[in-house]
């Protein structure tokens, strides 16, 4: 482990802290600008984060420790996969700690925590929530491993940054597996981080709310740490498949040259990804709770059937 | 464009012709299942063209005319004037609930290759992996119209069959002589016809093109 790759580990961590609000706040911007509404600008994120660190923090009388320590876990948690995954170069010493199974299932533990602190003060919304996200967790899930399963078997392994190596800066080979595989990916993205046809993020409907319901009872800063996170997660699974299916740009091992052309692409690549969303989000309504089974049915299989077209076409 | 590019392109089109017809599989409305099936014609036709550039038949260039003239425009157009004629709107109901029929679907692919694997071992042709997706796609149409009560949709499901017979000739032989694959399309033709005038006949007689009323035929005892 060189000084260089620390460097770079704590620079792709302070890039996620600083860039996942301004990536928020991106495609907040193209969709107010898209249906017409009048926008708060990138910077609002950021605002709301201050605003809400220096308010109190108000818990209910009935809270145990979960509820007090999960937004730290959830925070902590977030870090450590923007710590894993390599979006910027490929020399991460804590890319070597995690595959991408293992990254799978630290999303789940972020996910764990939220529906126990959802169910811990015994309301109504945050258990019905916490349902709720555990369900669609459960389906989606299968689809984002059988996804990652089909990556890791055309380049033979599940370690990110070998993917990175070999689908970025090997030869261009057309594979039919990648493509079903990016299919099943921006579903089960849309599911993971709520965005519209599985949950909107900007509801304020009780009754319709998922992740926002579990949260409900949070204020001051421990709220500013899930928000954050919240955003971070976004950040991550777009960075997650812009690494596994995009990597074209992220720089080679020891290659400090690259850094910059890298920064420049990712920063490119989020903004017309944000657009996509927003053109996702925008497009689809808001799809009633039993018939997700079906959006994710199809995403876990599209994902298989990228498996199986790598055995029987390539 | 070099050979491997194109084979490779080849498989592309395969990928997605399998694709298309899941999307049939799971597409509940009339309209979208037309709009697949033109596009899985469209697919075949491309795919047929690589074959044939990449083999050099020209005759392979013939059928894929032949296939975009009728599997692409025609047969969706008679379709959709049978659609706008008998006025169908409402959503086509499944025998099977849709993620049921997906994994059964997926695991019709699976045995497909299972059954091409020996044949693919043993040929030397570029087409040879695309085999088990021709089989799978006729498994697939077939699956459509076992689970499906609608006639129309099940007509549909005939029809990507056919398709997936005609990808298994392209893939296993490149193609079929011309004057059956001539033969074959004088024929969907004529059926498409025939079908029309079936319907006219089930929507006026049973006031509905679910073919499950058909049961209404049989005499009481």
């Amino acid at each position: 482990m060189t000084a260089y790759s620390i460097g770079i580990e704590i620079l792709q961590i302070l890039i996620l802290l600083l860039a996942a609000p301004a990536f928020t706040g991106w495609v907040r911007t193209v969709k107010c600008r898209m249906q017409g509404r009048t926008y708060a600008g990138i910077c609002q994120p950021y605002r709301n984060i201050v605003k809400l660190f220096a308010k109190e923090v108000i818990l209910a009388e009935n809270a145990s420790w979960i509820f007090r320590s999960t937004p730290y876990i959830v925070f902590g948690v977030t870090v450590l996969i923007g710590a894993i995954i390599p979006f910027i170069s490929v020399d991460l010493p804590f890319a070597a700690t995690a595959d991408v199974i293992a990254l799978v299932m630290l999303f789940a533990i972020i996910r764990f925590f939220t529906a126990l602190a959802g169910m811990d003060i015994g309301t109504a919304f945050g258990g019905m929530g916490s349902s709720r996200e555990m369900t669609i967790s459960s389906l989606a899930e299968p689809a984002m491993l059988m996804a990652v399963f089909t990556v890791s078997l055309a380049v033979n392994s599940t370690s990110l940054t070998h993917m990175v190596n070999v689908i970025g800066h090997g030869e261009f080979i057309l594979r039919p597996s990648l493509a079903f595989a990016v299919l099943a990916f921006i579903m089960v993205h849309l599911a993971e981080t709520g965005r519209v046809p599985v949950d909107n993020p900007a509801t304020h409907l009780e009754l319709t709310m998922v992740h926002e319901a579990m949260i409900l009872e949070y204020s001051g800063r421990h709220l500013a740490l899930i928000e954050w996170a919240g955003m971070m997660k976004l950040f991550l699974f777009s960075v997650l498949g812009l690494s596994i299916f995009c990597p074209w740009g992220i720089a080679a091992s020891g290659d400090p040259a690259g850094l910059f052309v890298a920064l420049l692409l990712l920063t490119l690549k989020l903004a017309v990804l944000g657009v996509v969303v927003v053109l996702i989000e925008t497009g689809l309504a808001k799809m009633r709770f039993f018939r997700l089974t079906e959006f994710l049915g199809v995403a876990f299989l599209l994902a298989t059937l990228g498996m199986l077209s790598f055995f029987i076409l390539e | 464009m070099s050979m491997s590019f194109a084979a490779q392109v080849n498989s592309v089109m395969a990928a997605l012709i399998l694709l298309t017809s899941f999307g049939l599989l799971v597409q509940r409305r009339i309209l979208g299942l037309i709009h697949l099936f033109a596009w899985q014609g469209l697919f075949l036709c491309i795919s047929t063209a690589i074959v044939g550039y990449i083999t050099g038949m020209h005759h392979l260039f013939i059928s894929s005319l032949m296939t975009l003239s009728f599997k692409v425009i025609l047969l969706p157009y008679i379709l959709y004037i049978l659609v706008r004629k008998l006025d169908i709107r409402r959503e086509s109901e499944t025998l099977v609930n849709i993620p049921r029929t997906m994994m059964i679907g997926i695991a019709l692919v699976i045995f497909s290759y299972h059954l091409t694997a020996p044949v693919t071992q043993l040929s030397t042709m570029v087409t040879k992996s695309t085999l088990a997706v021709a089989l799978a796609t006729v498994m697939l149409g077939l699956l459509m119209m076992v689970t499906r009560r609608h006639a129309v949709t099940q007509i549909i499901g005939f029809l990507a069959m056919e398709n997936g017979l005609f990808f298994a000739a392209t893939s296993a032989t490149y193609g079929m002589p011309m004057v059956v694959e001539l033969g074959v399309a004088l024929d969907l033709l004529i059926a498409a016809f025939i079908f029309g005038i079936f319907f006219f006949h089930i929507s006026t007689t049973f006031d509905s093109l679910d073919v499950e009323q058909m049961a209404k035929l049989k005499e009481e005892d």
